[in-house]
């Protein structure tokens, strides 16, 4: 009984959480609810990755609609895997969040925070899990709504005009899809996106959907924070609350990225994409956006927005395995996907747990740290050694991927910006590195009596930088997964 | 002139749209820029609403005698997308609101320039 409805319980979970945790009195009981909430629904999102790990798809008709008329959650072996990181992502966040929260956000707010945590957390499980593009909409505004409030409730005043841009440039970017999808219903008169991909190859050479499409992509695009349309990312998580930087770094930009993977190779197919120059701009913004970002995360002198302009650069990792279109392309992207949530998940942890302790993540600030707080230190260093790549992290298997695809289609300069993209990285993490390990302990009043983190935060970094090190060696998950994505994704390839 | 009169709520919803999107860019007032950012909203419902239309269709309400209908859906989407637009402006302004008390002012460039001159 339970198990024919998983697919919606994973969704409709937190949804009815966010209100009752909103009713529950401040203090612990919030934080304990949605932390109980979030393990469940990761327990749900391995339960369902495993039922499609053998490369079928699961349809669930919502409230007995069959489609194309009702909306459908269809999950296959692509966002069955998403919705893991987001669930996964949640189920260690939350834990962190009680001492971060108490700290960074007032007592009185503590249950509408999470109130708003859980909304955001539905929407982005939502958009993943939904079968039907209006739904999407739908989902994504959730997930946008909330997090533009969560962003909001940083301590700095920053913050509000942070939210605020986001709030800008995320409406118009939502809005931009609605209209891709207003004109893709007028021409086909379906909204479901298998009935979608069945209907719109008679149409391609129809201006609408070419138009539709275009709206689409410049929509999500924003969503994503693709070159040069990031400018929201880097003020957005600078000054968020750690633990919804920590969360939104590690799930929101890639759930955008999944949904501009199921439109592109789902929904238009890419043989509709080839023809337009599409791919090949994904290829040019991503390089631009690789090696500028990554100059940019150098020059920073705030830890959290040099994560920040670095997690632009490794966005243009993903887009780049979309923008090939091949099987290795896709299987670069997804896994990318997942091990980015992993290393950014861990290192923005960490660099919570420095601002924890200092009250401050500006780097002049973290002088001789690393010695104080081993831990968190050397969490860092694992973490920043799988943003550059280095053999035996998760970040090398995705950017053997992402060279291997390249390298199938004879694109040389794009090996040479991967490369040259994971040198910059080693710069920047030397950055934090130096200044936490070899430049002298100030003894200025903010660090002489600092002490490590305590263990509530130390555990969930370690989670994840441990899965880091974990998915560096063993890949079935990750790539096995994604394989079987592809079958479902490109038909016809044989890996 | 059939493209054009034939299909002036298209045309409006484009001239509407522009005018929306030219306002949320061009301007540094905050609330300016959530109101063009309302406009811009509107012109995608009136696209939605214009989509819906069946030329000779009657208001889809089931009565005798008529056969043909206008397709009721997109009317139905778009109640979903203007819930979400008021919730957006709403949004939007209560952070106008905490922005002014925080700063003192609702006018970008000042703001610009009070984070950059600390």
């Amino acid at each position: 009984m339970i198990e024919s409805h998983l697919s919606l319980l994973i969704v409709a979970l937190p949804l009815l959480a966010a209100p009752i945790v909103a009713v529950l009195p401040n203090g612990r009981m919030p934080w304990a609810f949605s932390t109980l909430v979030s393990w469940a629904v990761f327990a749900m999102a391995c339960l369902q990755l495993i039922n499609v790990s053998t490369g079928n798809v699961i349809s669930y008709e919502l409230g007995g609609w069959a489609p194309p008329w009702g909306i459908e959650y269809r999950i296959d072996a692509a966002n069955a895997l998403v919705a893991l990181i987001v669930a996964g992502i949640a189920a260690v966040t939350l834990p962190y969040a009680l001492k971060s929260v108490e700290k960074e956000i007032p007592q009185q707010q503590h249950s509408l925070f999470y109130a708003a945590f859980m909304l955001c957390f539905t929407g982005l499980l939502g958009i993943t899990l939904t079968g039907d593009i209006f739904n999407l909409f739908v989902f994504l505004e959730i997930s946008s709504l909330s997090s533009y409030a969560l962003i909001s409730l940083g301590k700095q005043r920053q913050a509000l005009t942070a939210a605020y841009q986001y709030l800008i440039m995320g409406t118009i970017g939502a809005t931009f899809f609605i209209i891709g999808v207003g004109l893709l219903y007028a021409m086909t008169g379906t909204l479901n996106m298998v009935d979608l991909a069945q209907r719109l190859p008679e149409l391609y050479e129809h201006r609408t959907i070419q138009t539709a499409f275009a709206f689409i992509m410049v929509g999500f695009a924003l969503k994503l924070a693709l070159f040069p349309l990031h400018l929201w990312l880097p003020n957005a998580y600078t000054y968020a609350p750690t633990v919804v930087t920590v969360f939104l770094a590690a799930t929101a930009t890639k759930v955008a990225v999944y949904v501009m993977l199921r439109v592109v190779f789902s929904v238009f197919g890419f043989t509709f994409i080839e023809d337009t120059p599409t791919d090949e701009l994904f290829i040019i913004l991503c390089i631009a956006g690789i090696l500028m970002m990554s100059f940019y995360a150098i020059y920073q002198h705030d830890a959290k927005r040099l994560l920040a302009y670095s997690s632009v650069a490794q966005i243009g990792y993903m887009m780049i395995g979309i923008g090939l279109g091949s099987a290795l392309g896709i299987t670069a992207t997804l896994v990318h996907l997942f091990n980015h949530a992993l290393m950014k998940g861990a290192l923005f942890m960490a660099i919570g747990a420095i601002v924890y302790q200092i009250g401050s993540s500006r780097i002049e600030d973290f002088s001789g740290l690393g010695k104080k707080m081993p831990w968190t230190f050397a969490a860092i260093v694992v973490g920043g050694l799988s943003l550059i790549g280095v053999p035996g992290t998760a970040g090398f298997i995705s950017k053997w991927y992402l060279i291997l695809a390249a390298i199938e289609q004879q694109h040389w300069l794009i090996v040479v910006v991967i490369l040259l993209g994971s040198l910059l990285a080693v710069i920047y993490v030397w950055k934090l590195v130096e200044a936490l390990y070899f430049k002298p302990a100030t003894e200025s009043s903010k660090t002489v009596s600092v002490q490590e983190a305590p263990l509530m935060l130390l555990i969930p970094t370690w989670l994840l930088v441990l899965a880091n090190v974990y998915f560096g060696f063993n890949t079935e998950l990750t790539v096995g997964t994604a394989e079987t994505a592809i079958q479902l994704l490109l038909p016809g390839t044989n890996k | 002139m059939d493209l054009i009169i034939g299909h002036y709520n298209y045309w409006l919803v484009i001239i509407i749209m522009m005018a929306g999107f030219y306002t949320v860019i061009s301007r540094g007032n905050l609330v300016k820029k959530i109101a063009g950012l309302n406009i811009f909203q509107v012109s995608v419902f009136m696209l939605y609403i214009s989509i819906g239309n069946v030329k000779d269709g009657a208001v889809p309400i089931i009565e005798k005698g008529v056969t043909l209908y206008s397709n009721p859906l997109p009317h139905v989407l778009i109640l979903t997308a203007i819930v979400v637009g008021v919730a957006t402006t709403a949004l939007g302004l209560a952070l106008v609101v905490r922005i002014k008390e925080a700063y003192g002012t609702i006018e970008e460039d000042e703001i610009h320039n009070q984070d950059h001159s600390l």
